[in-house]
């Protein structure tokens, strides 16, 4: 932090004056940041490079999370991302072909049918190829992470009620498939308590079998229940569109998903050229644009206190681009340190583009106002 | 009727719901839930529907909004017209301006994340102007005093506010009616007069129209401008004054029982009313008490044994960061009930689930009958201690009352027919091939705590266990756990129903954060406490000589004692 920041914020600190505006972030801001850690993540291997992004979304994420069940979420995905990297190196270990000659151990061969030619299974496992693997884990462990943080800035309910009307049914759905998983845990656990005060086994596979059920009713239940309330609170009241606009709206949109879809694969990997990507996903907002319009033009919502999109916005989502942007160059450019090689094993080097796009994504932790409810709880 | 009426009725009241001859046939059913329903609600009235459990209260509430028959299936015959749309051609979502609806359990019904946005939800899906959502939400959360709360989580309200925050998303559509079914009945004495404070302010201020549905009577009676009674089982509605209805009602709160008792008219309905008039009563009350110095009501049991049937020892029990209880030391003795009271979330049905074994304890002991419950599996608890948990219908899982007693016995490892026998002590005339669910409320409390006193536990625990039911079931509930009591079973009843503690603990614990804060003889307990206080009390205390009839039998069987 440098000696101006730190300044401002205590000034900050000491005085929540009028100018010290709290309020929500746009959710679209911290999802395009967040993602474009995630683009950027996924350009290189390099391991001080990947944990440097994680380190930037920790940071942020302390900085400006609400007090919420969902702002908790980051470390669920930080552990989550462990386990990839772990499960990773296993297939590596198990399947590999290996790279390099510093062989760590053997593993008893399994010969496989014809069917399976060219696939290895056990042999031996070079050091090599075991750092291999471990890079490209922590490669999908930060693109994880990069997801966790958005998830944890702003909740996906939060980024669906800024979505167009047209997609917003659509989003409800979503938003109570969500809510359903930790609704299921805290019933399984009573009905668990009701197994076990009936003296019944609650572990191995006739617990499970005799808890499924009685869950599964509630979940039912509930929905139910869900469903009486919005429809009682006006949901669903749809102005009146005729079925071939309502048609031609959902082509558009799905039309829009695919190609939205096949845009992202070919922006990530690395085998695909770039451009390709750039135009589906172009052309996949276009179509996505014209869909929405149509769908939403007559729907009868409104909207309570839409977050803006102000200065903030515009240098969150920049600060996110320019660090997917920046990555991108590198890697075209083939910036040495980027990648890291791994036979013969080196060091990894910091190559001072990469790391100074780090550092402006790392904005966000303070020109964002704080969320709201760090006051009133 | 020669009395005046207690509030003015309006010159030309309007009409505001109207039922024309309904009748409503759910699927399946042999006869229909509600029948021949002719009835008019006025604007700005609170009318107060009571009646027994499954008598078609909720289903009459339900004909509001349109929710019977579209939603849920099932016939309607007649009209039903709200603020003069006929609810034939409009569903619940095209009368969501017109009729709020919240639901028994607020909880299933939130949409959103937060209170604000919950506030602004059904404003959204009716397109109303940003500008006037902004208003209404600021007027909403003021009125219903939930400023404070205002970006709070939904999942983080206690039960008062969560019922608050339900009122206050519908209330923002500015409707004309409020649908209420049962707002208070699961929440603390303290929670519910936040709630019933705000209700009726919403009548006075705004005029809305309120129709609400409650057991506890005793909470909501005085509040309401009509009674409409749904006796079930087709018999007509009673409807009136309240003063008129209660002098006769087959269900009456304790403040109407005394007043019975000591022939009171009109009927007084508030504790306020019926302290102004019990000058007398009291008068002979202590007459009474000074020629009987020494009787003492409820009478405890003598127990046979005195030695601790159940003894904690410090106890602490964390949920994750946070305890829930901290250092609580008691001991529990057979003829013992002990009411277990407190706000919700003081930790009483942490306490019940760790002296069952449910959760460990983070420092401290328990000890349930020379063992640890903690290490206790299968028959063995089942024969030490029994929970009948806050949602009872957990505990059965079989789809026909004989099965789930046939696995009752095979559980506790008792001679085959063990448990039917019992239930048919506690609910005569249940067929056994019904399947639970198909049960009434009382009748499927009856098969749980049958299934929990199979293995005739010395100890039984009982968690919330009259939320939602209706004084006839209630009253039963109390004479059998007064047998149990009887038999020798030490029994432990968490709850927020003072009236009920009244009638049945002869010991009260008060939990507050975690802690004992009171620990005593029911009355020495209860009379004392603003909140805790039974009807019977409050009226019949006098600030030198507190009361200690804390129910009408009480005070009946004492002036019966005099004459």
């Amino acid at each position: 932090m440098s000696a101006t920041e730190a300044g401002a914020c205590a000034a900050a600190s000491t005085d929540p004056g009028p100018l010290r505006n709290l309020r929500w972030v746009h959710p679209g801001a911290w999802w395009v940041w967040a993602l474009g850690l995630a683009v950027a993540a996924s350009r290189t291997t390099n391991p001080l490079l990947l944990g440097l992004i994680v380190a930037v979304a920790a940071v942020v994420v302390s900085a400006r999370r609400p007090h919420a069940p969902w702002g908790r979420t980051f470390s669920a995905f930080l552990v989550l991302g462990a386990i990839i990297i772990v499960i990773r190196v296993m297939f590596q270990i198990l399947l590999g072909v290996p790279i390099g000659s510093t062989v760590l151990f053997v593993l008893p061969t399994m010969d496989l049918p014809d069917v399976f030619a060219g696939i290895r299974v056990g042999g031996e496992v070079t050091g090599e190829e075991i750092l291999a693997g471990a890079y490209d884990g922590l490669r999908l462990a930060t693109i994880l992470a990069c997801v966790g943080a958005a998830n944890s800035l702003a909740s996906p309910a939060r980024l669906l009620a800024s979505v167009p009307g047209a997609l917003y049914e659509a989003g409800v759905a979503v938003v109570i498939a969500v809510t359903f998983a930790p609704q299921l845990i805290t019933d399984l656990r009573r009905v668990r308590a009701a197994r076990r005060l009936r003296g019944r086994p609650v572990r191995g596979l006739r617990g499970i079998a005799g808890s499924a059920i009685p869950v599964l009713e509630g979940a039912l239940e509930r929905s139910v229940h869900l469903a009486a309330a919005m429809d009682s609170r006006g949901y669903g009241r749809i102005a009146n569109r005729t079925t071939r606009q309502r048609r031609v709206a959902a082509t558009a949109l799905l039309g829009s998903l695919a190609l939205g879809l096949i845009g992202v694969y070919a922006m990530l990997d690395a085998s695909a050229t770039t451009i390709v990507g750039v135009i589906l996903l172009a052309s996949a907002a276009a179509v996505a644009i014209v869909g929405v319009r149509m769908a939403g033009a007559r729907s009868p919502r409104s909207r309570y206190r839409p977050d803006p999109w102000g200065g903030p916005e515009w240098i969150t989502a920049a600060s996110g681009l320019i660090a997917a942007a920046a990555f991108i160059a590198a890697a075209i450019w083939m910036v040495p340190g980027m990648t890291t090689p791994v036979d013969p094993a080196q060091w990894p080097r910091l190559p001072l583009l990469a790391v100074a796009s780090l550092a402006i994504a790392l904005l966000p932790a303070w020109v964002t106002p704080q969320p709201p409810d760090r006051r009133s709880l | 009727m020669s009395l005046p009426p207690v509030s003015p009725t309006p010159v030309n009241p309007t009409p505001m719901i109207r039922w024309e001859s309904v009748t409503v046939t759910y699927h399946d059913a042999t006869r229909p839930t509600i029948e021949d329903i002719d009835l008019t609600i006025n604007e700005g009235e609170l009318a107060l529907v009571i009646g027994p459990t499954g008598s078609g209260k909720s289903t009459l509430l339900r004909t509001i909004n349109g929710l019977v028959p579209h939603f849920t299936g099932g016939t309607l015959r007649g009209r039903v017209v709200v603020d003069g749309r006929d609810t034939e051609g409009h569903p619940p979502r095209e009368l969501a301006d017109v009729v709020g609806y919240v639901a028994q359990d607020p909880r299933s019904g939130f949409v959103t994340d937060t209170v604000e946005e919950e506030l602004a939800y059904t404003m959204e899906s009716l397109g109303i102007a940003p500008v006037v959502m902004r208003r209404r939400v600021e007027e909403t959360l003021d009125l219903l005093g939930l400023t404070d709360l205002r970006s709070r989580p939904l999942g983080m309200l206690s039960g008062g506010q969560r019922q608050r925050v339900a009122i206050g998303s519908v209330l923002t559509a500015a409707p004309r009616v409020l649908v209420l079914d049962e707002p208070t009945s699961a929440l603390d004495p303290g929670a519910a007069e936040e709630v019933l404070a705000a209700v009726q302010r919403l009548v006075h201020d705004l005029g809305i129209t309120v129709v609400l549905a409650e057991h506890r009577l005793e909470r909501v009676v005085e509040y309401a401008d009509r009674v409409i009674v749904v006796p079930g089982g087709g018999r007509p509605l009673i409807v009136g004054e309240p003063t008129v209805v209660m002098e006769t009602a087959p269900i009456a709160p304790p403040v109407v029982r005394l007043g019975r008792i000591a022939g009171w008219s009109p009927i007084p309905l508030s504790v306020r009313d019926a302290r102004r008039v019990a000058g007398d009563l009291r008068a002979q009350l202590h007459a009474v008490d000074a020629q009987h110095a020494s009787s003492t009501h409820p009478t405890p049991p003598e127990a046979a044994d005195r030695s601790a049937l159940s003894v904690t020892r410090d106890l602490f029990v964390a949920h994750g960061s946070h305890f829930a209880i901290k250092g609580v030391s008691w001991q529990l003795h057979a003829g013992e009930v002990v009411a277990l009271m407190g706000r919700n979330g003081a930790g009483k049905s942490t306490f019940l689930g760790s002296l069952v074994g449910l959760h460990a304890a983070t420092r401290g002991q328990v000890d349930v009958a020379g063992s640890d419950p903690r290490s206790l599996r299968g028959a063995e608890l089942v024969r030490t201690i029994g929970l009948v948990p806050q949602e009872f219908t957990d505990l059965l899982t079989r789809s026909t009352v004989a099965d789930e007693c046939h696995d009752a016995d095979h559980d506790a490892r008792v001679p085959q027919g063990t448990t039917a026998a019992i239930l048919s002590d506690l609910a005569p005339d249940i067929d056994p091939a019904t399947h639970p669910r198909d049960l009434s409320e009382g009748q499927r409390l009856s098969l749980a705590l049958a299934v929990v006193l199979s293995g005739r536990p010395p100890v039984i625990c009982l968690d919330e266990p009259t939320r939602g039911l209706d004084y006839d079931t209630k009253e039963r509930l109390v004479t059998i756990l007064r047998r149990i009591q009887h038999e020798g079973h030490a029994i432990v009843v968490a709850t927020h129903d003072v009236e009920l503690v009244a009638e049945l603990a002869t010991r009260v614990v008060i939990l507050a954060d975690g802690e004992i804060v009171a620990d005593g003889p029911t009355a020495d307990v209860v009379v004392s406490s603003p909140l805790f206080a039974p009807q019977a009390a409050k009226i019949l205390s006098t600030p030198d000589a507190p009361a200690r009839w804390l129910t009408p039998s009480a005070v009946m069987s004492a002036l019966g004692d005099a004459s």
